[in-house]
């Protein structure tokens, strides 16, 4: 039996998902799904996709073991080297295959929401490519502490806004690109960074990124001689790094799947069912509902919701929600400068953390890790807490 | 509420629903000056940490009244002595249901004296859990259509509506605007052609005189940041000296 497939035509993973919308963004939503599922029939599209891949972003990662690392923690480690592609990380899958569908829909204008600023950066990126205009919404927080960024968004001819309301972080920069879809819809094309939103975003998305784990996927094959990893391990802001990774093992493997949470934004962890943004999903939220501020020292973890398949595959057991600290992220990111000479995201500096806690558990066992991001843009922010 | 909308259509009478957030300072002071102003029913805002269907103005009132620590309930309570003569609404985002649970909400609501609910981010096809609980406890939930939907769906949405039709004034979030948008009255005819459910033109309507414009084609208006900002701004006078222009400006 298969896990990893379509949702139902409510949009539902079990019993999460959906499409809770205002009803302005009703007609919008279905005329995106229609467009995605004629596009991602379609040959040409795929082939037009698969060729900015290569030769834009610079696909297929590869794989990079970690061999200092691995001795030292007694596990063979291996990383999926999603840094490296184009932008800086995996964001870049999702952004080509949606403003190229945008594009074929007829849109001019596409608004985001960014946390840490790498969606906003591909975002940009792509826009400047196809010759569309972009409108990025960053939380006051995160322009503060992800500045490097906010300057590539302007750069490359973006639109940055810095949002005042809320907790100024990730959930209200989605909030206020909501609003602007609202009252943009017939022109703009809302280019939703994560596995999250009202349907068909989470499938969408989840299809854009799934390229990682089918690559991932063949890649170990080759490197472990038939064999699979016995874990795959990924940091989870809205999920859509995991998702992209995890979809290459769900049905293939019988690897354990570990999305890594932020202690302070632990949507699975600390959540219960709730309704944000457009999807029933684990939300970390108060006594009467009111959405809960996630804290985190990672501007593109620090969501307090999370993709609905994630909460499906939470809610069947097929994957493992923890969560580390700050202070072990801290510690795992100088480890891996360090030992091997490269500097992660933050975000992905989460799964590196609970690698090195778990692996006295883990010992002889082949773990792959998605780097799904490099650290250049962190690199201030440590300056400060490193002193 | 439907039933006394209805009534006061047959008199020629046009509806007026002004909007106040629910815990805001002076907000029960300001739906009895609107209820004594001319209001035909009242729409209480339930604050919420997320609201997507809403501008500036009303978003800042919201923070407002969960700084202060106004709760789902503490509204309720409040709510229940108001005794103001006209049918209230409550205007709330499906997570405060859903946290709620479908049939305790309906239930609150009940208890509070509320006879209707507006929740702006439940489309039809996600509405039947709440809508059967609501049903059950006989609160009319109140439909919104919106500018974008084909003309297929129309009566689909206005056959689920209760108490009144929504007609969202145009694309965007609640807030002042300068002039009512075209799609305002557009969207009020296309309903009206397809349903005898009273249809109120809300979000966008800043003023006596577009409340008059609208009021040409629509059975009535609903009045939100207009009405919010000046509890805000000038108290509960100012709410009601404001609800008896705009009745003053749809009395034909
Ligand atoms: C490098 C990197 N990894 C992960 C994330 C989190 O997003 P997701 O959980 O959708 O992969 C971000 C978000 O900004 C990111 O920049």
């Amino acid at each position: 039996m298969s896990i990893l497939d379509e949702p139902s035509v409510e949009g539902r993973f079990g019993e999460f998902g959906g499409r809770f919308v205002p009803e302005t963004l009703v007609p919008a939503c279905q005329e995106l799904e229609a467009a995605f599922r004629d596009a991602w029939t379609d040959p040409t599209f795929r082939a037009e996709l698969n060729q900015l891949l290569s030769e834009y972003a610079g696909r297929p990662s590869m794989l990079t073991e970690c061999h200092n690392l691995g001795r030292s923690l007694g596990i063979r480690l291996i990383l999926k080297r999603e840094d490296l592609n184009h932008t800086g990380s995996h964001k870049i899958n999702n952004v080509l295959g949606q403003a190229m569908l945008a594009k074929r829909m007829g849109k001019t204008r596409l608004v985001a929401e960014t946390g840490a600023g790498q969606h906003g950066v591909a975002s940009a990126t792509a826009a400047a490519l196809l010759g569309m205009s972009c409108k990025v919404y960053m939380g006051a927080v995160d322009v503060e502490r992800q500045s490097l960024n906010v300057f590539r968004m302007k750069l490359l001819g973006a639109e940055v806004e810095a949002v005042h309301s809320g907790s100024r972080t990730l959930k209200d920069a989605v909030n206020e690109a909501m609003r602007d879809w609202v009252a943009t819809v017939s022109e703009t094309h809302y280019c939703l960074g994560s596995v999250m939103g009202p349907h068909p975003y989470p499938w969408m998305v989840r299809e854009f990124q799934r390229i990682i784990g089918e690559e991932a996927h063949a890649q170990c094959r080759e490197l472990l001689h038939g064999e699979d990893p016995d874990f795959v391990v990924a940091c989870v802001g809205g999920g859509s790094n995991a998702m992209g990774i995890f979809s290459g093992f769900i049905d293939t493997s019988t690897a354990r799947l570990i999305g890594v949470e932020p202690a302070g934004g632990a949507a699975v962890g600390r959540g219960v069912p709730g309704v944000v943004h457009g999807m029933r999903s684990y939300l970390m939220q108060d006594e009467y509902g009111q959405v809960q501020e996630a804290h985190s020292i990672s501007a593109g973890l620090d969501y307090p919701g999370v993709g609905p398949e994630h909460s499906y595959l939470a809610s069947i057991g097929r994957a493992e929600y923890p969560t580390v600290t700050d202070a072990e992220v801290i510690s795992a990111f100088q480890l891996m400068a360090r030992s091997e000479g490269i500097i992660p995201a933050l975000e992905c500096a989460h799964a590196m953390a609970w690698i090195v806690r778990e692996a006295p558990k883990m010992q002889g066992k082949v773990v792959l890790m998605n780097l799904s991001g490099r650290g250049d843009k962190d690199v201030g922010q440590m300056m400060e807490i490193l002193g | 509420m439907e039933t006394e909308f209805r009534a006061k259509r047959e008199q020629g009478r046009k509806l007026l629903v002004p909007y106040v957030t629910g815990g805001l300072t002076g907000w029960q002071q300001a739906i009895r000056a609107a209820a004594d102003a001319g209001a035909d029913a009242i729409e209480i805002g339930i604050p919420f940490s997320d609201p997507v269907m809403d501008g500036p103005i009303i978003q800042e009132a919201s923070q407002r009244a969960l700084d202060a620590g106004v709760t789902p309930v503490s509204i309720f309570e409040e709510a229940r002595e108001l005794e103001v003569g006209i049918p209230l609404a409550v205007m709330c985002y499906y997570n405060t249901i859903h946290h709620a649970g479908h049939e305790r909400f309906a239930y609150q609501l009940v208890s509070a004296g509320i006879s209707a609910a507006i929740v702006p981010d439940l489309p039809l096809e996600e509405s039947g859990l709440w809508c059967a609980a609501a049903d059950a406890a006989g609160i009319e939930t109140v439909m919104l259509a919106a500018p974008t939907a084909p003309d297929e769906r129309l009566p689909r949405i206005a056959a689920r509506s209760r108490g009144f039709l929504y007609s969202v004034g145009l694309l965007g979030v609640t807030g002042e605007r300068n002039s009512l948008a075209a799609s305002a009255t557009a969207l009020a005819k296309r309903l009206k052609a397809v349903t005898d459910v009273p249809v109120l033109v809300g979000v966008g309507v800043s003023n006596a005189a577009q409340a008059r414009e609208a009021c040409l084609v629509a059975d009535g208006v609903i009045q939100g940041a207009s009405v919010v900002r000046r509890l805000m701004d000038g108290g509960p006078e100012a709410v009601g000296e404001y609800v008896a222009e705009v009745r003053a400006a749809i009395t034909f």
